[in-house]
């Protein structure tokens, strides 16, 4: 069963960042119908990969692979299999959904260009993840998605809880992603590919390895941190300070996923073992329970329904864990019900907030009159989140049970953990359904009426979708159940989906039993968040605050070391690089006898021998001696203008002998550098006065000038050494032999500078640019208020005073 | 330094500086020269231009940000080493064309466009420091 090759596979990763590319355009030319043509890049992907599935219901995989770093086997490879192909096209349509959601959710926002443009960069970093098939891709996209999601969270930056709650998701996703490099590389180490499949055909090399544990632990390190299981489920509720898509889709079908796919993803090369399903079962249910309790805690929507993701997120660990074929066939399933119903109800959520003003749930109410095609957004996905029969819901939670029911008292415990989760998760679907939209109508912010039709396509298209798929449960099986539970498993397995309910069955009852908490959930939510809530203030401190004690903590400390490195007095720092630079040209020249030749020996009077003035023409001396005076010049400059001219001179006969010495590329940009030197510090000069000569005191002057002269004297010496010894031509010649006949150029230097040392200078671009950056960082003052209404602030740092010039 | 001859002369000078920057840029690859000096002549252009007519007069007429254009110049540069992806070689693997103009026939590559990023990159970062160097003296005269 060879994979099938197709290119097309990295083009669904890439195409959304070309998108993104143009989308600040786009939005600009088409305005309000930005979202309609930009969704159009994932409902292509979507169609795309649809084409692929007839081929991988066959079991077959579909790859393709690009040589990245052939020196190191690392190649941009990519896989399509029934685990990456159902969260691919659970990303690119939810992602289709929420493009048009959120065009019309921005509507007029003035940075909506922006913000499709991340939207879509995100989407292609979580395709890109899904689908890559090495480690290295995979990687590398697990991080873009932390990147980007960073940027997602914190869009509106003004807000400080929304940089805060950015700054937390990048910091605790970025800790995992680390955990995620080292796991590869350990991965890469034990099976000698990068590739994952490789690693999957190799069977038990892992489990078997003495670094099993430490490869574990990076994985669940990464997968834990990323799917916001307990203790470091917080970030997840702080990532609600997002726009509305946002959390949509970050909290449904993509971002806290992946963490989930990946545990899936190594499940053949890592699960199994004891150790993987004690561990992943506990987290899971403590994350299970937890993130429940903490939804019936929030009135806020949004808390709501994070809190939610954070215990699905918990099931899903757990049935990972769990491992059995029923096990993940529910997992499977019930990701699938999950995307559906989360992503439709965090676009309820928002619409909800968008059209009435509000999310708090307790000043809403009867809504379903005045926005009744919301409500019947928002009833579809709660049935599916309760799930009651006819959904794909449904199906989930019945293997839940079934993988769990008749096992020895651990597989009982475990089944009363799920009951209650899915008992209080379905009491949340209630009140989320039942709270906002029935009962009497409450006043709010706005005049509450229906949301614009891009808006009510998402939950009503996911809402459709997750019965239609629970009406045809032999679809669900053979299409979704069995490539997905196949390629997490390596093995085949076997669909037993059926519509009909057997009522001697006890999974129905357990269902029912369900439903029956659930609604008990529903009628004492009130009673219940208060004893949450007074259980919590009685605790006082939450992971959250820790985060934030550490936070600071880390500031403080860098606080301390900057102000121990970066004190701000510019000649300590000057001292200290010429200092260094004497100490790196003595220290090698000394310690390897690099010296010897100039040390005096017994015979001094060879000492004269030893040198002679080279031949020079006169003008040659004359330039030399010009390069000299203008030296001299700027150490009697009476002003400062005065020196900053006489480095001029000074550089503009350094670059008249390298023009005369066969180097005029070198010189011309001599030339260029000192112009743009003289113009450039004229510019700093002139905030200083550039009438001003400095008094300084005469021991800085001894100090500085031995420094120079020191370092002066070491380049010297290092030059000459250099020139003493022979000099290596081969790459000179190889330079000059090939630079016409494969570098089609005449001028080597410029050869060399974009053709074959190229990648340093796109690094040393880089750099120019970064430093540019940084400079007009530091330059840029704060606009001058337009009254003064406080006396200017006293300077942050105080030089020492006989610094201050004039 | 501002004088009515400067004044008058600063923006023929500065023409002629822009124009020179790009012939040096492009003869780079034979003769002396290339982007990162050609990009060195154009923002000492910039700059004499700048103390001539005034930072927010230069800022118009560059329309667009000198940062925006040393973005831009990067993104050049990096996409010029990727196209070789599509003819299965490693990065940065140079591709050349030789497009037929008339009589003469015109030399298309890779390295042109890397080398016209690095132009654009030292000319945009030069320059964005240089304004802002000069908007800060503004102020305060």
């Amino acid at each position: 069963m060879g994979p099938s090759l197709d290119a097309g596979i990295g083009l669904a990763a890439l195409a959304p960042f070309l998108a993104a590319m143009l989308a600040p355009f786009i939005h600009r030319l088409a305005g309000g119908f930005a979202g309609w043509i930009l969704a159009l890049v994932p409902a292509s992907i979507f169609v795309l990969l649809l084409g692929y599935v007839p081929t991988v219901v066959g079991g077959e995989v579909i790859a393709s692979a690009i040589p990245w770093v052939p020196a190191y086997g690392i190649n941009l490879s990519f896989l399509v299999d029934g685990l990456s192909l159902i969260f691919a096209l659970t990303i690119s349509g939810v992602g289709t959904l929420i493009m048009l959601y959120s065009g019309a959710y921005l509507a007029g926002h003035p940075q909506q260009g922006r913000f499709l443009a991340f939207m879509l960069a995100f989407m292609g970093a979580m395709l890109g993840l899904v689908l890559a098939d090495s480690l290295v891709v995979l990687f590398v996209f697990w991080e873009l998605t932390s990147v980007t999601s960073f940027l997602l969270i914190g869009f509106d930056h003004t807000r400080q809880a929304a940089r805060r709650g950015a700054i937390q998701a990048l910091v605790i996703t970025n800790i995992g992603g680390m955990f995620l490099l080292a796991g590869a590389i350990l991965v890469q180490q034990l099976s000698g590919s990068w590739e994952m499949s490789a690693a999957r055909a190799m069977g038990d090399v892992l489990r078997e390895s003495g670094l099993y544990l430490v490869v574990l632990i990076c994985f669940l390190g990464a997968a834990f941190t990323k799917s916001a299981q307990f203790p470091l489920h917080f970030w997840l509720p702080n990532a609600m300070e997002a726009p509305t898509p946002v959390s949509a889709f970050l909290h449904s079908a993509t971002m806290v996923q992946a963490g989930v796919y990946l545990l899936a993803r190594m499940t053949p090369s890592l699960g199994g073992t004891e150790i993987w399903t004690n561990v992943l079962v506990l987290f899971g249910g403590v994350t299970l329970i937890w993130g429940a309790l903490g939804a019936l805690k929030q009135t806020d929507l949004k808390q709501i329904l994070a809190q939610t993701t954070i215990a699905s997120l918990g099931l899903l660990v757990l049935l990972i864990g769990l491992g059995s074929d029923a096990a993940i066939a529910a997992m499977v399933l019930y990701f699938v019900a999950h995307a559906f119903y989360k992503a439709g109800l965090f676009m309820v959520a928002g619409a909800i907030d968008h059209e009435a003003g509000t999310r708090e749930i307790t000043v809403l109410g009867g809504l379903a009159d005045k926005m009744p095609v919301t409500f019947i957004g928002a009833a579809l996905a709660a049935l599916s989140m309760i799930g009651l029969p006819l959904t794909v819901g449904y199906f989930a939670k019945e293997e839940m049970y079934l993988a769990l029911f008749g096992g020895e008292w651990t597989a009982w415990l475990v089944l009363a953990i799920l009951v209650a989760g899915n008992a209080m998760l379905a009491g949340v679907a209630l009140m989320v359904m039942i709270r906002p939209f029935l009962g009497e109508a409450r006043p709010t912010p706005k005049s509450p009426h229906e949301a614009p039709i891009a808006m009510l396509a998402g939950p009503i298209l996911l809402g459709a979708a997750g019965v239609v798929a629970g009406i045809l449960p032999d679809w669900l099986g053979h299409d979704v159940l069995v490539p997905g539970a196949g390629a997490i498993l390596g093995r085949g397995v076997e669909s037993h989906l059926t519509l009909a309910l057997d009522l001697t069955s006890p999974l129905l009852w357990l269902s029912a039993l369900t439903w029956a908490l659930a609604i008990l959930v529903y009628r004492q939510v009130d009673a219940i968040r208060t004893v949450l809530r007074r259980f919590d203030t009685a605790l006082g401190w939450t992971a959250d605050t820790v985060f934030d004690a550490v936070m600071f903590g880390l500031i403080r400390f860098s606080g301390a070391v900057t102000r121990f490195l970066h004190h701000g007095q510019l000649e300590f720092y000057l001292v200290l690089v010429f200092a260094a630079l004497a100490l790196a040209l003595f220290g090698p020249m000394l310690a390897w006898g690099g010296l010897d030749w100039i040390m005096p020996t017994a015979e001094l009077g060879d000492w004269s021998q030893r040198f002679s003035l080279p031949a020079l023409q006169f003008y040659e001396w004359g330039i030399i001696a010009l390069a000299v005076l203008g030296l001299i010049a700027v150490l009697v400059a009476p002003t400062r203008l005065v020196a900053i001219l006489s480095l001029g001179v000074q550089g503009t006969a350094v670059a008249l002998i390298f023009l005369m010495f066969g180097a005029p590329d070198l010189a011309f940009t001599q030339l260029m550098v000192e112009i743009l030197s003289v113009v450039i510090l004229t510019f700093v000069m002139t905030r200083l006065r550039l009438d001003q000569r400095d008094h300084r005191r005469f021991e800085d002057w001894a100090r500085d000038g031995t420094l120079a002269i020191i370092c002066g004297l070491g380049v010297s010496l290092m030059l000459m050494l250099v020139l003493n010894g022979t000099l290596d031509t081969r790459l000179s010649e190889f330079f000059t032999a090939t630079s016409v006949p494969i570098a089609h150029g005449h001028n080597i230097v410029n050869v060399i500078l974009v053709d074959y040392r190229g990648f340093d200078t796109l690094g040393e671009i880089a750099v120019v640019m970064g430093a540019g950056m940084a400079v007009v960082t530091l330059l840029r003052r704060p606009k001058k208020p337009p009254m003064p209404v406080a006396p200017p602030a006293p300077p942050v740092r105080v030089r020492r005073p006989r610094k201050v010039a004039s | 330094m501002n004088t009515v001859i400067f004044r008058t002369l600063a923006p023929l000078i500065v023409a002629i500086m822009l124009v020179f920057s790009i012939y040096v840029c492009l003869r780079g690859h034979n003769e002396p020269g290339g982007g990162f000096i050609g990009g060195l002549i154009a923002a000492a252009a910039i700059g004499v231009f700048g103390m001539a007519e005034g930072v927010d007069k230069v800022r118009r007429a560059l329309r667009a940000d000198p940062l925006a254009i040393a973005g831009s110049g990067l993104l050049l540069a990096g996409f010029s080493g990727l196209l070789s992806l599509f003819t299965q070689s490693p990065f940065m693997t140079s591709i050349w064309l030789y497009v037929p103009l008339g009589e003469s026939e015109v030399p298309l590559s890779t390295p042109l466009f890397f080398d016209l990023g690095v132009y654009l990159v030292v000319f945009g970062t030069l320059s964005a420091i240089a304004l802002s160097l000069e908007s800060d003296r503004e102020e305060d005269l």
